[in-house]
């Protein structure tokens, strides 16, 4: 069935997005990646929508659109406010919270 | 391969899909590959925009035949192409000879519930009209702005976007359902802002982006809510079902309809910048020339035009136009003010973008006036009339501040006297500007006198008024921006490119001053060296990619006009679009009066009666001899303060930034500090002291006694895995994040295990 094809998908933006989190440098990036993440479930979701003929996931995935907006852009208002104290957005520069 | 179905329509009309697509494609082939080409991406986007002009104009072409030949009746058929293409040609009710059905194809985009959504192209006479219009502009402009931005240090980009911006418009202009129609609407308001803020590095310019992006969001709104109440009174996002409920409407509610109409006009204030929404535009002329030169002819602002247009069964209906005894509705009088506060602010304007935005700003009011009124095909050929003749004044407006008057587009400072150097650009400026005007046998006399000759033919007098006013004023400042631009004596950068660059002596300062207000952040765009050749028999004007679309332009300046010349007995137009008016039980538009040459002489006077006056005026203060007018607005106190009020833009800047986001954010402010003060604080302070209370007595017994042992034990534990995970607690984000995945993943594992 075609569903498979799908999870299938978004299995692998889900890991993209995964390895984005992990190995990228640049918080711009690393938002990007998280936002991957975000849909590849999304997808997840329209798919089991689909399999189960409802539409409890197509308005999960609205939500989680609405969400992921929002989250961005409180996101990229800290990657600014952080470009401009400090001139960088790498994430091996930010280690305060070093214990 | 769609055989099947090619003898119900023609495969241009059944595949009009392509013309928004490959716009669509070339921005992203741009974005991927633009910087590895040898001309920076601008080829893929000329090419683009020039296979969907050929796919516009054979779709032009196979509409004219439809309509000239209708199809036999009873045409019903669902043919089911290739690729899930679910071909729907529904012949409307056609009671009248010269209906003709559109021609819709779409394919399934998704279904919700009952709501089912669909993607595609609605093909009628309005639709081929901006398709071919907005196609070939933007080639025009596309050509043109290869020379205008060259050396542009984001020339791919401007490129991308501007492609991207056409598509926008074509998606949105042949949308068959509303949600697609918001989709191309909202890809414009993205691109205007991408275009507006290109030099984003001068702060004026990323303001006047954002200023435009905001005010549009405004309206907005309207959008959303006035679909969203169309699909609460329709049950459909079809436009073709919408039209054809809303012109048979007969319920009950005809409350929610006049709403939707509202809310829809209120998307339609923003986008086409009619008043008291209008301060966006001419501030958009922060961006490229050529980009307003887009802006303003066919794309983004007619948008709202289009709308009213699209769904004018809606407004027709809802807003009562065309009832007897009726005078006024809410279409007309925002389309009448925004006519004359528009054409008053252009008389103040030094620079000549801004003269030319509110001129389009006057100019969309008459639309909306036309279609206030009832007069459908005046409003909609003159959208395809005034597309022509402002896209060249813009364009040569970019040709003056890019050749002669060192980019600047300051008409008192740096213009003048550039008769003679630019012969091109003067002929097609003199063409444009009388076609604006509405000078007889040039293209907007056909539209704008149709609109007026309306006016007063369906019983709106005031507004008939309020029209001829406006074109008298339309006159009077195009003549002042002319004989600024053009006549008397050459200033500032002109002069240093009128008299050569020998006696640069005594126009160096000047030179360094127009620098000084350059609009434009390009600095790498000055060396003269890289301007192509112009043409053979004018070596002194632009080159040839600013000067053939001008030309082009001009041309169709005077004859784009005669496709509908009432005055000349010609109704080509009008038969072509009529079948997308809309007719049915409830609504009933007027057909366009007869022309006769007595109902329009009373325009015509005062248009020749604001040239003159205006002519003599602008002789008299901005001539090369002194007169008693010169610096008059300094001395008679009256003049000045109507002066002052005109530069300050009615001072509705002032109220939208001071007095209205004041009056909303102030008292949100202080009510929010004295819920904080009084509210908050005070449950704060009762748990406080009731939590004290509690403490101690817990204190005295519990902690002392029981717990502090316990505690003791624990904290020496908590320590000691303290110092074993430090480790861990690197600061290093990614770090965090692969171990919140890491231990996800080994959740599911887990979970997976004990399910299977």
């Amino acid at each position: 069935m075609l569903v498979n094809n799908f999870l299938i998908l978004g299995a692998v933006l889900f890991s993209i997005g995964v390895y984005g989190v992990i190995a990228r440098k640049n918080a711009v990036l690393v938002l990007m990646s998280i936002e991957l993440i975000l849909n590849s479930v999304n997808i997840n979701l329209l798919a089991f929508d689909r399999i189960n003929g409802t539409q409890d996931g197509a308005v999960f995935a609205l939500y989680i659109i609405a969400i992921a907006a929002a989250e961005v852009g409180v996101g990229l208002a800290m990657v600014l406010l952080i470009f401009r104290n400090r001139k960088t957005i790498a994430l091996d520069d930010l280690s305060e919270m070093k214990g | 391969m769609f055989a099947e179905s090619t003898e119900a329509a023609g495969w241009f009309l059944e595949n009009a899909w392509l013309i928004p697509l490959i716009p669509a494609v070339a921005f992203f082939l741009i974005l991927g590959f633009g910087k590895r080409m040898p001309r920076g991406g601008s080829e893929i986007g000329i090419a683009s925009m020039l296979a969907s002009l050929v796919i516009a104009a054979g779709t032009a072409y196979q509409w004219v035949q439809r309509v000239d030949a209708p199809v036999a009746e009873g045409e019903h058929a669902l043919a089911r192409g290739s690729f899930g293409f679910a071909r729907t040609f529904s012949e409307e009710a056609a009671e009248a000879g010269h209906e003709v059905a559109p021609v819709i194809s779409t394919l399934d985009w998704f279904d919700i519930g009952r709501l089912h959504v669909s993607i595609g192209s609605h093909i009628d006479g309005l639709a081929v009209t901006l398709l071919l219009l907005v196609a070939f502009i933007s080639t025009l402009v596309q050509i043109y702005s290869t020379e205008y931005v060259r050396g542009d240090r984001r020339y791919t980009h401007f490129f991308a976007s501007i492609t991207l911006f056409s598509a926008g418009m074509l998606t949105m202009v042949l949308a068959p359902n509303m949600l697609q129609f918001i989709l191309g609407w909202e890809i414009m308001g993205l691109c205007s802002f991408l275009l507006i803020g290109h030099w984003w590095e001068e702060t004026a310019n990323s303001k006047a982006a954002l200023k435009a992006f905001f005010t549009v969001r405004v309206g907005d709104m309207g959008l959303l809510v006035g679909t969203a109440a169309l699909f609460a009174l329709f049950g459909t996002m079809e436009i073709g079902e919408i039209n054809e409920q809303a012109a048979n409407f007969a319920g009950d509610n005809k409350g929610m309809l006049l709403f939707a109409a509202i809310a829809l006009f209120i998307a339609c204030i923003g986008k086409s910048g009619q008043f008291p929404l209008h301060t966006w535009l001419p501030d958009a002329m922060a961006g490229p020339t050529p980009v307003s030169s887009l802006l303003h002819s066919s794309t983004m602002v007619v948008a709202g035009v289009f709308l009213v247009a699209r769904l004018y069964p809606v407004f027709h209906v809802g807003l009562d136009i065309n009832v007897a005894g009726q005078s006024f509705n809410l279409i007309a009088v925002i389309g009448g003010i925004t006519v004359l506060i528009a054409a008053g602010l252009a008389f103040v304007q030094d620079d000549i973008k801004k003269v030319l935005a509110y001129s389009t700003v006057s100019q969309l009011g008459y639309m909306m006036l036309g279609l206030g009124v009832g007069a459908w095909t005046g409003a909609v050929f003159h959208i395809f009339t005034h597309a022509f003749f402002k896209c060249a004044l813009f364009l040569c407006a970019g040709s003056i501040a890019h050749t002669g008057s060192h980019h600047s587009f300051d008409m008192k400072k740096d213009m003048g006297g550039l008769r003679k150097k630019m012969p091109v650009t003067f002929v097609v400026w003199i063409v444009s500007t009388m076609a604006l005007m509405g000078v007889p046998f040039f293209s907007g006399f056909f539209s704008k006198d149709e609109i007026i000759d309306s006016a007063k033919h369906n019983h709106y007098t005031v507004f008939y008024f309020v029209a001829i006013i406006g074109a008298a004023m339309t006159a009077a400042y195009m003549t002042r921006a002319t004989y600024l631009t053009f006549f008397g004596k050459a200033r500032g950068g002109a002069a240093h490119f009128v008299h050569g660059h020998d006696d640069a002596h005594d126009t160096h300062d000047a030179h360094a001053d127009a620098h000084g207000h350059d609009a434009h952040g390009h600095d790498d765009h000055h060396a003269p060296a890289h301007h192509s050749a112009p043409l053979p028999f004018a070596k002194t004007d632009s080159s040839w990619q600013i000067t053939v679309p001008l030309i082009i332009l001009g041309v169709l300046a005077i004859f784009s006009g005669y496709l509908n010349a009432p005055a000349l007995g010609i109704h080509w137009f009008e038969h072509m679009t009529e079948s997308s008016i809309g007719a049915g039980s409830a609504m009933s538009v007027p057909p366009p009066p007869e022309f006769s040459w007595a109902a329009a002489a009373p325009g015509l006077l005062l248009v020749l009666a604001g040239f003159v006056v205006s002519l003599l005026i602008s002789k008299a203060v901005f001539g090369e001899k002194k007169t008693a007018l010169q610096g008059l607005t300094q001395r008679n106190s009256l003049l000045g303060a109507g002066h002052k009020f005109l530069v300050n833009k009615y001072y509705l800047d002032a109220l939208y930034e001071n007095v209205i986001v004041k009056a909303v954010a102030y008292p949100i402010a202080r009510a929010a500090y004295w819920t904080n003060q009084h509210v908050l604080d005070g449950i704060v302070n009762a748990v406080g002291i009731g939590g004290k209370r509690t403490g101690e007595l817990v204190y005295k017994y519990v902690d002392q006694g029981l717990v502090d042992g316990a505690v003791n034990g624990s904290g020496a534990t908590a320590r000691g895995a303290g110092g074993a995970l430090q480790p861990v607690q690197s600061g290093k984000v990614n770090l965090y994040g692969a171990l919140l995945f890491g231990a996800a993943a080994v959740g599911a594992l887990v979970l997976v295990l004990v399910n299977s």
